[in-house]
């Protein structure tokens, strides 16, 4: 099976100005490569500073590399050419509340990413936002609410769906599940399952919550400093892990493979 | 002898002419030396519990109980001067948030010499500031903090997160508490600074027979550091018994879809299977069911639960259920 989405080589440097011209240089991300397939989540967890976010930023474009290349479905995925690249990687991020504009309503939050990248007539959009809200079980007349109507777990239902709404191909979930309650928490994950073997996405699961890591994705990626140290199918990363690094992480949640 | 002896609590809000009741009768004791969890999702009142055995709650609150005891003395018949001095001496708190509860125009030295009390230092006043800034200095090391010279000089903003929450710890310790209610005190924190910050937390109940009351959201990680767990719902209690009991047998709906819901380490599970969860979401305020709260989101609601369940007792093992899952262990 051909890979969905192709990393190689990425890298990120921030350069700070110092004396006269002289600036310093700070890598945040030493050069990488991986691959996703279609269907499958990758996690990446670390420490803070580890460069998870830089990664993610990188994906989505927010941020241009150093070095490196990506590549979705064999196709270079260029730097500032946002059309291309929005409508395939999407991203979720950690506090819903702070990501939706407050003065818009729903109908107008989602239709944004409609009007720039679609040639969908009004009524059209409408009917597609309509079957969006359903698909992350809201109703169609939440349309016309804003966003502080809505409790902290159907914020984040509306991140998702202003995420799937260009039926895109990868997601970037950056701590996306760590603000939610426990039982809402379990409902998202239970939706993202759902919406992940309908549409056929591959996440990029953000998350320093091992348990949720375990039971989610199906490769992980360990991030220390910028560097990959551990990587490998998460079930025998986490049950058999070889670096300190990935030990003290594992350790520091008490988490051990336990059948009860 | 109980710490704290709290039974059929309630805080009560007048909106209008509406009472908004937000705790609905809970109990809770302590007993000396103890580490307690208290779990509860946000909007549940675990907080306004906490602030209400502080005694910081606004006037808008009207607090009522049947019994609310300190150490034997009942603080209701108290004025609240005498409380104030009675808790403020024996209960410290800690807070979510240590960057935004210090004071960032100040050194981490001088907020920990003001916390010091007086009443620890002797001698004349020019030996006072010498003897303050050494009781300082004992905390920081107390809390796990051994280069004390550059924390003391150092601003808020210049500390990590978990070292900020770590001199929040410093201070209130610095009345020697019996008592230390930690609310959330990890929330936002990485994964290895929580695991520091609980481990202080137990070796201080272990070390120095301080009890602690800990308040957190999430029932996974509590379960390694607490003896016993109580948990409450939309501001009614749900069960309380030892970690084990409420980890290994939930009596409770509520307790057992919260431990089902959490995904950790059980291997049991198949991957990426759905995980069982209650439907629906938390109520608001404005909006909260009668009887028990939790009846329209519960897999077992029959009609009796439009009555509020009394609390039942087996064996030290409290819920407040109608139709408990107690026999089908």
């Amino acid at each position: 099976m051909v890979a969905l989405l192709n990393v190689s080589n990425l890298s990120k440097e921030y350069k700070q100005a110092s004396y006269f011209f002289k600036s310093k240089k700070t890598t945040a991300l030493y050069p990488i490569n991986f691959s996703i397939e279609a269907y499958k989540t990758l996690a990446i967890v670390g420490d803070s500073g580890s460069g998870k976010s830089t990664l993610a930023k990188l994906l989505v474009g927010a941020e241009s590399p150093s070095s490196g290349e990506i590549k979705l479905n064999g196709q270079t995925l260029e730097e500032g050419n946002f059309k291309q690249r929005c409508q395939h990687i999407r991203m979720i991020f950690q506090d819903s509340s702070t990501t939706l504009n407050p003065s818009l309503t729903i109908h107008q939050l989602l239709d944004e990413p409609l009007k720039l990248n679609t040639q969908l007539n009004e009524l059209e959009r409408a009917q597609l936002i309509r079957e969006t809200l359903q698909k992350v079980g809201l109703l169609p007349d939440h349309m016309n609410f804003y966003p502080h109507m809505f409790s902290g777990g159907q914020k984040q239902r509306i991140s998702l769906a202003r995420a799937i709404i260009l039926k895109p191909q990868v997601i970037i979930l950056d701590e996306a599940l760590a603000s939610l309650d426990p039982s809402l928490r379990s409902q998202m994950i239970n939706l993202l399952l759902d919406i992940q073997e309908q549409m056929g996405l591959a996440f990029i699961l953000i998350s320093h919550n091992l348990g949720i890591v375990k039971h989610f994705s199906d490769q992980i990626m360990v991030l220390s400093g910028g560097k990959v140290i551990e990587e490998g199918n998460t079930l025998d990363v986490l049950s058999k892990p070889t670096k300190k690094h990935t030990k003290k992480l594992i350790m520091s949640q008490q988490f051990q493979l336990f059948s009860r | 002898m109980n710490l704290l002896d709290i039974r059929n609590l309630s805080l009560v809000m007048m909106s209008g002419n509406k009472r908004i009741v937000a705790i609905d009768r809970v109990s809770l004791t302590m007993k000396e030396g103890e580490l307690r969890g208290l779990v509860g999702e946000s909007g549940s009142g675990k907080s306004l519990l906490a602030q209400a055995i502080m005694g910081v709650l606004d006037d808008k609150w009207i607090l009522d109980a049947d019994r609310f005891h300190w150490r034997g003395t009942d603080l209701m018949r108290l004025s609240v001067a005498e409380r104030k001095k009675i808790i403020s001496k024996d209960v410290a708190m800690i807070f979510q948030e240590p960057m935004a509860c210090l004071d960032p125009t100040t050194k981490i030295g001088d907020q920990l010499e003001e916390a010091v009390d007086d009443k620890q230092l002797s001698g004349y006043f020019w030996q006072k500031k010498k003897q303050r800034k050494l009781a300082a200095i004992n905390l920081l090391h107390k809390v796990g903090i051994k280069q004390h010279t550059q924390c003391i000089r150092s601003y808020p903003h210049q500390l990590t997160e978990a070292l900020c929450q770590r001199v929040m710890i410093a201070m209130a310790l610095a009345r020697r508490p019996i008592l230390l209610i930690a609310d959330e005190p990890t929330a936002a924190m990485e994964s290895t600074n929580q695991g520091q910050i609980f481990r202080l937390l137990a070796s201080l109940n272990q070390l120095k027979n301080m009890s602690v009351l800990l308040i957190s959201h999430d029932l996974e990680n509590m379960t390694h550091w607490t003896n016993r767990i109580t948990v409450m719902y939309s501001g009614q209690f749900v069960e309380a018994g030892t970690t084990e009991q409420i980890f290994s047998t939930p009596y409770h709906p509520y307790t057992k879809a919260l431990v089902d819901s959490t995904p950790h380490a059980n291997l049991n599970l198949p991957h990426k299977s759905r995980l069982s969860t209650l439907p629906g979401s938390i109520p608001i305020l404005q909006h909260l069911p009668i009887g028990c709260r939790l009846g329209p989101r519960c897999p077992r609601a029959q009609k009796a639960c439009v009555n509020a369940p009394k609390t039942k007792n087996h064996h030290g093992h409290l819920v407040s259920c109608h139709f408990s899952l107690k026999d089908s262990y």
